[in-house]
C-alpha cells in the first residue's frame, strides 16, 4: 500500500494567513500512507506551511493535524474546523497526525489552550480554499456560472441541472486551478459540523489497545533506561553499580551530570537494576521542608522587597478612609502532574542526526533543546507525535527528552527513556506553593473602595494576575508579588497560577461581598457595572461576556431560589474563555457534600459539543479533585509522597454531577483545556461556607477542619 | 531467567524472563501488547488492568511466574474488532479524552459486567472507583458502563 504517483500540483500562498495547500495524489485508497509519505519528504519549496490536506480520487480526505493530542481533543477539532469549510463528508476523512514541521506549522504546541485561536482562522481558509476550486473545477466541467454551484457532503451540486460531482472526481482538475488570492469563509450560521456532536477520531484505536502512546513505541534493537536523580538540593557523591551492571539483561550504567541511567533489555530488568544502585548523595543546596515554607510565606507576606505588578490610585488613603476592612490569606502545596502515562521518550542519536519520538506538549522544544545539546542544526532532528496520555502542562517541558538523548549518546543506541511513577511524582516542574494575603476596604454603603493582593511562592515567578478582574472595578488597587527561589524545581501545571489564584481570589470577593451584606452574585454584578460605567485602569476581561456566564449560571442554577442545598458562586477568565460555576452542598450527618456543579462557560463557538462539554466537565472534576485531595510536602528536599498510594486523586466516587451550558455566540472560539478548571475551588468552598459557616482557605480542603474526619 | 508458557487472548506465548516480572511488562515488553498501561506499578490506579480468568486483576503486581495454565484476556482480546458491549458503550458515550486508562476501565468494567449484568450504580461506582482517570471522564465511565448493561454482555 504505497503511493504510486505523489506529485505537489498546486502549492501556493494564500492572502491572509499565508495558507498553504497541498493536493496528494494516490492511486489506491492509502491515503493516510502516501500523505504521510508526502508530509515527510522536501518535496515543497521553502514557504510557510500553515495547514495540510489532500483528497483521494476515490474521495477520501485526509487531514493532518499538527498539534501534540494530549486529551484536549485538538486531532478532533482540528479537522472538524476544516472540513466544515471544505463541506467534507465527515464518515470520509482520515485524520492523522503530523509530525514537527515549522516550515509547513505554525504554534505545534499544547498549552495556554492556544490551538484553537491560534488556528481558527487558517484551518477555515485551507479547507474553504480547497471547496473553492472544487467548485470551479465543476463549474467548468459543466459549463455553468459558479455563483450556480454549491457543495454538501463532499459534492459539488449544481441544483438547476440536478446534476453533481463527488470531490474525489474533481481533485484532479481543481489541483490544476490557480489557488484562489481570497476565499470567503462562511458565515457561523451557516455552519454544518461545527456546533455539533462529534466522537473523539481515536476512540476505536483506544477502545482496541492499538499502539499510540509513547511508551507504546518499540523499535528493533532498542534499549530502555531509567535514570536516578537525586532529590532536590542535593548532588551525587559516588555511586556503586556494580550490582546493577551484575543483573540479567543490563547492558549499561552511565553517568553524567548528576544522574545515573541504568540501561538494559527490559523495563523489569532495568527498574529492578535501577534499584539495587547504591548511591551516596550529597548536599548540594538548601534542603527545604514544607515547614520551611510555612514559615518563609508569613515572612514574605510582609517583605519590603516585592515587585509591584499593578497600582492604581492610592490603597493607603482608601483603607484609611474605609468604614470596614476584610482580610484574608490562601494557601496551596505543591501538586504534581500526575498524567498517567508518565514520562517517557525515545531517542536516537545517530552520527547524522536525531530521531525523537514521544509524548510532548512542545515538540520544537524538544528539538531545539536537543540540536542545542549536541551543537547540531535543528534540521537535524526529526519528531514524530505520539498521543500523550495526559501532560497537565508537564510535557511542555523537554527535561525528560534531553535525558533520552543524553543517554542514547551516552551508549550509542536507540533509547527509550521511562521514569516510574515514582520518578513522576517526585521529579519536580510541580505547580508551585503560593500563598496570598487579600485586603479589601468598603466604604459605609458596602461598596468596594480598596483592594490589596500580595501573592508569595516558592519558584512561582509573577504568582498574581494583575490585569484579572476585579482590576478595573476598584479604583484604588495595589496587586504585588515576591517569590522564593528555591532548588523544587516548579513549571506550567494546567491554568498555570489561576489553578489556585481563582479558588482564593472568587473565596476572597465571596467574604467581602457577605462584609458589604451583599448578595454574591449582585456584588460582582455591580462591580462589573462599576468597570462599565467607571474604568480604572485597562481592563483586559470583556465585562459583558463576564456578566454573560454569571447571568447564564445563576439562571440555571436557580441562583438563590432553591431550599435544602447551599449554594456557592464562582466566576473566573483565564485562558481568553469565561466560565461561571455554582456549587451545590447538602450536609450529611454533619458533614458538607458536594452535590452538583453548574457551569457556564463562554468560549466563542463551540466546535464540538461532546468534546467541550466533556473538557469544561474533566476540568471542574480536576480543580476539585486538586482541591480536595491534591497535596505533595517536602522533608529536606525529598517529598514524601511517591505514588497513588499516598498522593490522593480524586476518583469515581467522589464526583459531584456535573451540568454544564454554553453561552450562544458567534464570537471566534477560545479553548477550553483550562479555563474552566480555576472557578472550580471557589464554587465549592463558597458552598460549603454558606453550609456550614466555615471559610476553606488552605488546599487540600480534606485538610481543613471542615472535612476532617471525612473519608 | 525461565521460561513461561502463557495463554493470552486464546493464542500461546512463550517468554523467557525473570519469574517476578509483573505480567504488564511481559505482555508490553515481550509480547507486544501495549494496549494494556502502566500507571502507577503499585495496583492503585488499574490502568493495567487484565483479566485472569474472567476476573479482572492488575497486571503490575502479578508476577508472570504466578500465573500458571491461568487464561489472561487482555484489551486486545476483549473481542476481535472492538465490538464487545463496553466498547461500543465506550464509543458510544464518547468516553476518552487522552485514552489511556481506558483500557483498563474498559477491562474492569467488561469484569463487573461479566459478574453482574444489570449493576446499580452504586455497584458500578464501587467497582469502578479503583480506577484513575487523571482527565476526569467518571461521569461518561459511569454512563458507558450503564449503556454496555444494556447491551449483554457474556
Amino acid at each position: 500500500m504505497t503511493a504510486t504517483r505523489r506529485d505537489f500540483l498546486k502549492i501556493a500562498a494564500a492572502a491572509g494567513g499565508g495558507l498553504l495547500l497541498g493536493f496528494n495524489w494516490t492511486e489506491s485508497e492509502a491515503a493516510t500512507t502516501a500523505v504521510v509519505d508526502a508530509a515527510g519528504a522536501a518535496a515543497v519549496p521553502g514557504v510557510d506551511f500553515n495547514s495540510y490536506l489532500s483528497i483521494s480520487p476515490q474521495g477520501l480526505i485526509t487531514i493532518l493535524s499538527p498539534n501534540p493530542e494530549v486529551g484536549q481533543g485538538i486531532k478532533t477539532a482540528f479537522p472538524i474546523i476544516v472540513a466544515e469549510e471544505l463541506d467534507a463528508d465527515w464518515t470520509k476523512v482520515i485524520v492523522e497526525q503530523a509530525p514537527l514541521d515549522t516550515k509547513k506549522f505554525e504554534r505545534q504546541v499544547a498549552g495556554g489552550s492556544g490551538s484553537i485561536p491560534h488556528s481558527w482562522q487558517r484551518l477555515r481558509k485551507a479547507g474553504a480554499t480547497a471547496r473553492q476550486m472544487l467548485t470551479e473545477a465543476a463549474a467548468k466541467r459543466w459549463n455553468v456560472p459558479i455563483a450556480e454551484c454549491t457543495t454538501d457532503k463532499g459534492y459539488v451540486l449544481h441544483t438547476a441541472s440536478n446534476r453533481k460531482l463527488s470531490y474525489g472526481e474533481l481533485a484532479t482538475e481543481a489541483s490544476k486551478l490557480t489557488v484562489p488570492a481570497d476565499v470567503t469563509l462562511k458565515d457561523p450560521k451557516e455552519f454544518k459540523l461545527i456546533g455539533t456532536t462529534i466522537k473523539n477520531v481515536d476512540n476505536p484505536k483506544i477502545i482496541t489497545g492499538k499502539p499510540q502512546f509513547g511508551l507504546d513505541f518499540y523499535r528493533e534493537g532498542m534499549l530502555f533506561a531509567m535514570i536516578q536523580r537525586p532529590a532536590f538540593g542535593y548532588k551525587l557523591k559516588s555511586v556503586d553499580a556494580a550490582a546493577a551492571k551484575a543483573m540479567p539483561g543490563i547492558v549499561n550504567v552511565v553517568t553524567y551530570d548528576n544522574n545515573v541511567a541504568v540501561v538494559g533489555k527490559s523495563t523489569w530488568q532495568v527498574k529492578k537494576a535501577k534499584d539495587a544502585l547504591k548511591i551516596e548523595w550529597e548536599k548540594a543546596d538548601n534542603l527545604e521542608s514544607t515547614t520551611d515554607h510555612n514559615r518563609l510565606f508569613k515572612e514574605l507576606l510582609d517583605s519590603k522587597e516585592a515587585t509591584v505588578r499593578r497600582k492604581d490610585g492610592d490603597v493607603d488613603a482608601a483603607f484609611k478612609s474605609a468604614a470596614k476592612v476584610v482580610s484574608a490569606e490562601f494557601q496551596c502545596p505543591f501538586l504534581p502532574h500526575s498524567p498517567l502515562e508518565p514520562m517517557n521518550f525515545f531517542a536516537h542519536v545517530r552520527p547524522d542526526g536525531v530521531e525523537l519520538v514521544g509524548p510532548t506538549q512542545t515538540p520544537e522544544l524538544a528539538r531545539n533543546e536537543t540540536a542545542k545539546l549536541l551543537g547540531i542544526s535543528p534540521d537535524k532532528v526529526t519528531v514524530q507525535l505520539t498521543r500523550m496520555g495526559g501532560g497537565f502542562g508537564r510535557r511542555l517541558k523537554a527535561d525528560y527528552v534531553i535525558e533520552a538523548v543524553q543517554v542514547s549518546k551516552l551508549v550509542n543506541a536507540p533509547v527509550k527513556l521511562i521514569w516510574t511513577r515514582e520518578d513522576d511524582m517526585t521529579g519536580g516542574s510541580y505547580r508551585p506553593a503560593v500563598r496570598y494575603r487579600f485586603d479589601a476596604a468598603l466604604d459605609a454603603q458596602g461598596n468596594l473602595i480598596g483592594y490589596k493582593l500580595r501573592g508569595v511562592g516558592i519558584n512561582s515567578g509573577n504568582s498574581t494576575r494583575e490585569d484579572n478582574f476585579p482590576a478595573g472595578a476598584v479604583e484604588n488597587l495595589l496587586i504585588d508579588s515576591v517569590e522564593h527561589k528555591s532548588p523544587i524545581t516548579t513549571g506550567a501545571w494546567r491554568a498555570p497560577i489561576t489553578n489556585f489564584l481563582a479558588f482564593a481570589e472568587q473565596s476572597f470577593l465571596d467574604e467581602v461581598a457577605q462584609a458589604a451584606g451583599k448578595d454574591p452574585v449582585q456584588f460582582r454584578l455591580d462591580l462589573l457595572n462599576k468597570a462599565k460605567q467607571k474604568p480604572t485602569g485597562a481592563i483586559k476581561y470583556d465585562i459583558d461576556r463576564m456578566r454573560g456566564v454569571i447571568e447564564l449560571a445563576a439562571q440555571k442554577a436557580e441562583w438563590g431560589k432553591k431550599k435544602g442545598v447551599s449554594q456557592g458562586f464562582s466566576v473566573y477568565f483565564s485562558h481568553r474563555s469565561y466560565v461561571a460555576q455554582i456549587g451545590e452542598v447538602v450536609m450529611k450527618q454533619g458533614k458538607p457534600v458536594l452535590q452538583k456543579v453548574y457551569a457556564a462557560a463562554d468560549c466563542g463557538v463551540v466546535i464540538n459539543q461532546s468534546g467541550a462539554r466533556q473538557q469544561v466537565t474533566g476540568c471542574i472534576v480536576d480543580g476539585i479533585g486538586h482541591a480536595m485531595y491534591g497535596n505533595l510536602t517536602f522533608k529536606e528536599g525529598v517529598p514524601d509522597q511517591k505514588n497513588y498510594d499516598t498522593y490522593r486523586l480524586i476518583r469515581l466516587s467522589e464526583i459531584p454531577q456535573v451540568e454544564v451550558h454554553f453561552v450562544e455566540n458567534t464570537i471566534d472560539p477560545t479553548g477550553l483545556g483550562e479555563p474552566a478548571l480555576p472557578p472550580a475551588g471557589a464554587a465549592v468552598a463558597n458552598a460549603i461556607f454558606k453550609a456550614t459557616g466555615k471559610r476553606l482557605r488552605n488546599q487540600p480542603f480534606v485538610e481543613e477542619d471542615v472535612f476532617k474526619g471525612v473519608s | 531467567m525461565s521460561q513461561f508458557k502463557l495463554k493470552i487472548n486464546g493464542r500461546d506465548y512463550q517468554a523467557d524472563v525473570d519469574p517476578d516480572t509483573p505480567l504488564l511488562w511481559v505482555l508490553r515488553d515481550n509480547f507486544g501488547l501495549v494496549g494494556t498501561k502502566y500507571g502507577c506499578g503499585i495496583a492503585q490506579c488499574g490502568a493495567c488492568t487484565v483479566h485472569l480468568n474472567g476476573e479482572a486483576v492488575r497486571s503490575c503486581v502479578l508476577p508472570v511466574s504466578a500465573i500458571g495454565t491461568g487464561k489472561v484476556t487482555t484489551i486486545e482480546g476483549l473481542s476481535k474488532d472492538g465490538t464487545h458491549p463496553v466498547q461500543q458503550a465506550w464509543n458510544e458515550v464518547d468516553v476518552p479524552q487522552c485514552g489511556y486508562c481506558q483500557a483498563g476501565q474498559i477491562m474492569t468494567a467488561a469484569a463487573l459486567l461479566k459478574r453482574t449484568p444489570k449493576p446499580t450504580t452504586e455497584q458500578i461506582d464501587a467497582t469502578m472507583t479503583g480506577n484513575i482517570c487523571r482527565c476526569g471522564t467518571y461521569h461518561r465511565i459511569r454512563e458507558a458502563v450503564k449503556v454496555a448493561s444494556t447491551k449483554g454482555v457474556k
